[in-house]
């Protein structure tokens, strides 16, 4: 082991070598707190995600309480963001209807991260199964994805429920390519082949060798795809699809304010800044997360 | 491509059979007599084993036949050959105006990189890719069609009426591509033969043009590709969101009345359409970069 007297490093180098995280992940926080843009798009996310779970607390107005003395009023200090045509306050259901928004996009990765990492290892890793799970894949990306939840809306229904399915199953190809490729990259390094050769089972591999060395491009594709997830949702609910009125989903506020578009611009213009933050602040962070566990980038 | 349009359509086809509840029940409504849905049953076909079923579908598919509308009583295939022209309209003025428009400020952002020009253009395009379309588009007809009525509100009334559909579904597209145009751009102008044609006093339109741009167009025209999926799928929005009688509209309000057969015709016509396309996208590649051959 080398000591501080073996080496040429200054003290103020050496210091800076200890202080230095020795862990990949470590590294890559620390590039990524350097990031602007990626620290701008966490903040908003993390100011969305609090707003949500804190809306009791942020608002006194109920989320679905309709009062026909105060409807279509513009935004004062009263209610900062205006009322909707039931008098309901628009700030408090930007707010509750965070959770709706935020709860589908987690929902929809969740299923398709897991469905997708589990059908990407597979065909990384056992070649006989590849060619089957590829071809179906390449059929489901036939279809342009929003197409396919619209698709898969028709077959289950309208819904809250179903749109998060929906798009959940849009999403799973993304997953499986980004995985397969990934797993087919790592399945031939020296250590897989030790472990092999050591007779250590297939699931202990995967679960210990090959699920952590292929998790970046896993974080980077499911934050982007929680961005595009919520795009989704909010499509199909203003397309009547998704989440119904009176849910509080962003898209269905914006679904619910174009009728008043000319009457009443804040029912619609606030939800949909709110959805469009959000995705921007996904965005933001995926393409920072990205350039951090990049390890060419330096 | 055989075997994807296979499974595309056997995925299409089994749409009818997964949709919970009787569908012939569902066409002729609480009064239907057994002898009225063994009648349209045995119309349809439902009354066959389901490989014939499909075997059947498949054969009217290559006929150009997709079925008739269960709620109009028309046929899928009049329906779409109606609308198409609408939905192709859209989906070529938006890849103009987002190609034309995103290469245009990726080369120049690329040119004046880390600028204050090149830091606007990338947080606008990520604006325009993060922002909703329907949102985007429900502005545009505040502003430019209701307030200054340049266009009109809703509605086909030529091309005119396309111009606010084409931008809204186009921005997102501009985003994008200005975003890989720059990436692309900064990458070839790195380049050795970039270098050498700089040194020996090529000018900055021949240098972009002729040298940078070609080889930049590679990852980008892939990228248009890509895009005319999204295109197609956010017809759906644009066309609802401006009540434009394409495709899009169509499928909408066939979900909403649950009529079948014209949801299964729109999609496996246009995934069909994001086949072709992505196929003709590989052949552009040859083309561009004659390194690429295809066996």
């Amino acid at each position: 082991m080398i000591t501080k007297t073996e080496t040429t490093l200054q003290p103020a180098e050496w210091q800076e070598l200890e202080k230095a995280p020795v862990s990949f992940f470590g590294m890559a926080w620390k590039k990524l707190r350097k990031n602007k843009g990626a620290m701008i798009g966490g903040s908003i996310l993390l100011f969305f995600i609090l707003t949500s779970v804190f809306a009791p607390v942020l608002t006194h107005y109920p989320v679905n309480e309709m009062r026909y003395d105060e409807t279509l009023k513009a935004p004062s200090s009263e209610h900062w963001l205006g009322t909707d045509e039931f008098g309901r306050d628009i700030y408090t259901r930007i707010l509750y209807g965070g959770r709706v928004s935020l709860l589908m996009g987690l929902v929809a990765v969740s299923i398709a991260g897991s469905v997708g990492v589990f059908l990407g290892v597979i065909a990384g890793y056992y070649r006989r199964l590849d060619l089957y799970i590829m071809q179906l894949m390449d059929i489901l990306l036939a279809f342009p994805s929003l197409l396919m939840a619209i698709a898969i809306v028709a077959v289950l229904g309208v819904g809250l429920t179903n749109a998060m399915i929906a798009v959940a199953i849009s999403v799973i190809p993304s997953f499986v390519r980004v995985v397969r490729g990934s797993v087919l990259a790592v399945r031939e390094k020296e250590y897989i082949e030790s472990a092999r050769a050591l007779g250590v089972r297939d699931w202990k591999i995967i679960v210990r060798h090959i699920l952590p060395n292929i998790a970046s491009p896993i974080i980077v594709l499911a934050t982007l795809q929680f961005g595009v997830s919520i795009l989704s949702a909010a499509a199909l609910s203003f397309l009547g699809l998704g989440a119904q009125p009176p849910n509080p989903e962003w898209g269905a506020l914006v679904y619910v304010g174009k009728s008043f578009l000319s009457q009443a611009w804040w029912m619609t213009l606030y939800p949909g800044l709110a959805i469009m933050l959000v995705v921007l602040g996904f965005n933001l962070l995926g393409d920072g997360l990205r350039d951090a566990l990049d390890p060419r980038i330096k | 491509m055989g075997v994807t349009l296979i499974g595309v359509s056997l995925l299409v086809f089994m749409m009818l059979h997964l949709i919970p509840g009787d569908p012939v029940r569902y066409i002729l409504g609480d009064f239907a007599t057994p002898e009225s849905i063994a009648d349209l049953e045995s119309r349809l076909g439902l009354d066959k084993p389901l490989p014939m079923q499909y075997l059947h579908y498949m054969a009217g598919v290559f006929q150009g036949d997709l079925g008739t509308s269960f709620v109009t009583g028309y046929s899928v295939m009049e329906e779409i050959s109606n609308r198409f022209p609408i939905t192709a309209q859209l989906a070529v003025y938006s890849i103009l105006f987002g190609s034309i428009f995103g290469i245009l400020i990726g080369v120049i952002a690329a040119m004046k990189q880390n600028t204050i020009f090149d830091q606007l253009v990338m947080v606008i395009s990520l604006i325009g890719i993060s922002a909703p379309s329907f949102w985007i588009a429900l502005f545009l007809i505040l502003l430019f069609a209701y307030h200054l009525g340049f266009f009109p509100i809703s509605g086909y009334k030529g091309f005119y009426s396309l111009i606010l559909p084409s931008i809204t579904l186009g921005l997102g597209t501009a985003g994008n591509i200005a975003r890989m145009t720059r990436s692309s751009m900064l990458e070839v102008i790195k380049q050795d033969y970039i270098r050498t044609a700089q040194a020996k006093g090529a000018n900055l339109y021949r240098l972009i043009v002729q040298h940078s741009l070609q080889n930049a167009m590679i990852p980008v025209t892939t990228l248009i590709g890509l895009q005319f999926g999204a295109l197609m799928a956010g017809a759906v929005v644009t066309e609802t969101v401006f009540a434009l009688p394409g495709m899009g509209s169509l499928i909408v309000s066939a979900i909403a009345t649950r009529d079948i057969p014209t949801v299964q015709g729109l999609i496996l016509f246009m995934a069909f359409l994001f086949i072709v396309v992505n196929l003709l996208v590989d052949l552009i590649y040859t083309k561009l970069d004659p390194r690429i051959r295809y066996e």
